[in-house]
């Protein structure tokens, strides 16, 4: 099997002329990159992927039968992005938003805890204040967001300023528009700050896409500080390729291309993404003879996270006092 | 030793001995924000930032979550609507959502006279409607090291609602309240001192004034001073260099009203926005006005008039 044969193909992305330029499943591709992950990291990226997935289906499940009524911020779609940092980027102080759920389970956050959070139980890992969008989990160490959208940026500068650790800091295609964004990476620029800046692309503003809301490239924007800064598709390989690339050079800026697949907030689905990145993943680990190993990752992770979930009825029902629809009475959450 | 080489002489311990930091917008200009910070360098702790205030907000916050304790510095209060989205969401709210500690310093400087809409005068009021930060209004070197024995002592962030002429002060502001008087006076930051110039005025008029020098303003410290004041003079005036309307001091008279069932008055900047010209300024309650307000309020109590309007 040639290297060329591992490329990803664009033609399993939908025409869309809507939006921005730059927008494809192969974006930024290097033939190189399939060399940036040896078999064995490819398939833990890939354990990971699948069990954040799995999570996510379960809490999608949890919010469609209002076991969860709280706001909740799926990252169905985006699951690999965290994973392969997570294997990539080891140990960052990690500042994230909401849609951070992968991130939360990927650096090794309590999945028990996580789960507890979103059900609103006091063994969440914020106690239920939280909620979905201000996980956090000391040990990892990840810090709690406040709901103001992208502050976690200029917060992770001051943190890795006064620390001099490596941090992580992770904002949407949104959030990167917060006009203090900018300065804080000029900052973090400025004072040589050790973070690594990703944006997690999704081309979304709940619905509004990005072209509308700008006619300017945040890569191009994130260059003109003087920083390292690249725009990718979310393929691992590709990821991971920018990661080993940047070695210890930082600040840089990520900016990757990517498919919510459900609702900004909520467990709906507006129609099929423009990619589908886990179906690409499954393609190339078969074609790198990897085929029989993912699908037996694919059956631990999955029952892994519907184990977790599994339990979660019996707490919910102990811990808290909520209203169920009778039609839901003998319905099973897993 | 002033206000001013008080606040110095702690930075540079802080900087030196404890690791700490200092964050602020051109912290080393000339004067180092009226000699209130020491001429160290950045490798020393002295942490320029850009003119971003929202970013350097939230850097400064980012710095305290790391354990480091660092001073941020906000040459004028009013800069405060815009750095108050980090320091208020964020350090003042992360122990009591994650329980991880965001002790941050904020030192808040007002000033005022000519210098228009957005520098002038203190903005504590809009720091403490929201949770989780205590504010304190020092104008003396004793009350501020209070202050900071505070922030030592605990995990938190603190906002020091600091005035620049409180900086030359090098003596210590007792309460005043001895003897019968017709009204109390609570005064908060500059008011203080305006205060102190009106209850002369009055006094020539035969009007006699309790004094309680405010600092802690949330929680609001309500001392054994101000209530057994209160209870002799049957009358209160909260005086203040914030706004008046939905700020301290209308917060801090209705908390003394129902503390003591007496009625008691606020006085603060007007209602309007301050210009540059002199006869367009919205300071600190002048001498003078305090001296109406009193007056108008210790001549409708002496008729048995309402005093609330």
């Amino acid at each position: 099997m040639t290297t060329a044969s591992l490329a990803p193909s664009s033609a399993t992305a939908p025409a869309n002329t809507l939006h921005a330029a730059g927008r494809d499943v192969d974006h930024g591709w290097v033939p190189e990159a399939i060399d940036a992950l040896s078999h064995e990291r490819a398939l833990s990226i890939y354990r990971q992927s699948v069990f954040n997935r799995e999570f996510e289906l379960q809490v999608a499940a949890a919010v469609s039968n209002k076991k969860i009524t709280t706001p909740t911020y799926l990252a169905v779609g985006q699951e690999h992005i965290a994973a392969t940092l997570a294997h990539t980027f080891p140990k960052p102080m990690i500042f994230a938003q909401h849609r951070a759920h992968p991130y939360y389970l990927s650096f090794g956050g309590d999945p028990a805890a996580l789960r507890d959070e979103l059900l609103g139980l006091d063994s969440g890992c914020a106690q239920g204040k939280g909620g979905s969008a201000s996980i956090h989990d000391p040990a990892i160490p990840m810090y709690g967001h406040s709901g103001l959208m992208g502050d976690q940026i200029p917060i992770a500068v001051g943190a890795a300023i006064a620390s001099g650790r490596t941090t992580l800091a992770v904002a949407g295609d949104a959030s990167v528009e917060e006009d203090y964004v900018f300065s804080a990476m000029g900052y973090a620029q400025a004072k040589q700050a050790p973070v690594l800046f990703v944006c997690e692309d999704n081309d979304l503003s709940i619905l509004t896409p990005v072209a509308t809301r700008r006619q300017w490239n945040m890569t191009d924007v994130v260059r003109s500080l003087g920083m390292y800064a690249v725009d990718i598709a979310d393929d691992p390989w590709l990821i991971a390729h920018h990661v080993l690339q940047l070695d210890t050079n930082l600040p840089a800026f990520f900016n990757i291309r990517t498919c919510r697949h459900l609702w900004h907030a909520g467990a709906g689905c507006d129609g099929p993404p423009e990619w589908n990145r886990f179906k690409l993943i499954q393609v190339r680990l078969d074609d790198l003879g990897l085929g029989s190993q993912r699908r037996e990752i694919e059956k631990e992770s999955s029952q892994r996270a519907k184990n977790l979930w599994k339990t979660a009825r019996q707490q919910v029902d102990s811990q808290v006092d909520f209203k169920r629809p009778s039609n839901l009475q003998e319905k099973k959450l897993a | 030793m002033t206000l001013a080489e008080t606040i110095q002489q702690v930075t540079r311990d802080h900087l030196a001995r404890d690791n700490g930091l200092l964050f602020g917008q051109c912290v080393t200009a000339i004067g180092w924000i009226g000699g209130t910070v020491p001429e160290m360098t950045e490798e020393e702790g002295i942490v320029e930032l850009s003119m971003a205030d929202m970013a350097g907000a939230g850097v400064a916050v980012g710095a305290a979550l790391t354990g480091r304790r660092p001073i941020y510095v906000i040459r004028y209060q009013g800069f405060m609507w815009y750095n108050a989205a980090p320091i208020l969401n964020y350090a003042a709210k992360s122990k009591d959502m994650w329980n991880v500690p965001c002790p941050l310093f904020v030192r808040s400087i007002a000033m005022e006279g000519h210098i228009g809409p957005v520098a002038s005068a203190s903005h504590h009021g809009m720091v403490m409607r929201m949770p989780g930060i205590p504010v304190m209004a020092p104008m003396t070197p004793a009350e501020w090291l209070e202050g900071w024995r505070w922030f030592q002592e605990h995990d938190d962030p603190i906002y020091m609602s600091e005035h620049r002429r409180g900086f030359p002060i090098d003596y210590e502001m007792e309460d005043e309240i001895s003897g019968p008087a017709d009204i109390t006076l609570i005064a908060i930051s500059a008011a203080r001192l305006n205060a102190l110039e009106a209850i002369e005025q009055l006094s020539q008029e035969g009007i006699r004034c309790h004094l309680v020098h405010a600092v802690w303003l949330k929680p609001f410290l309500l001392k054994d001073s101000i209530r057994e004041s209160l209870n002799q003079t049957g009358l209160g005036l909260v005086i203040d260099s914030d706004f008046e309307v939905a700020a301290a001091g209308r917060s801090i008279a209705y908390e003394l009203m129902h503390e003591t069932g007496h009625p008691v008055h606020a006085l603060g900047l007007e209602d309007r926005s301050a210009g540059f010209a002199t006869r367009h300024d919205n300071g600190t309650p002048t001498a003078e006005q305090i001296v109406r307000c009193v007056r108008n309020a210790v001549v409708k109590q002496k008729k048995n008039e309402p005093t609330l309007n």
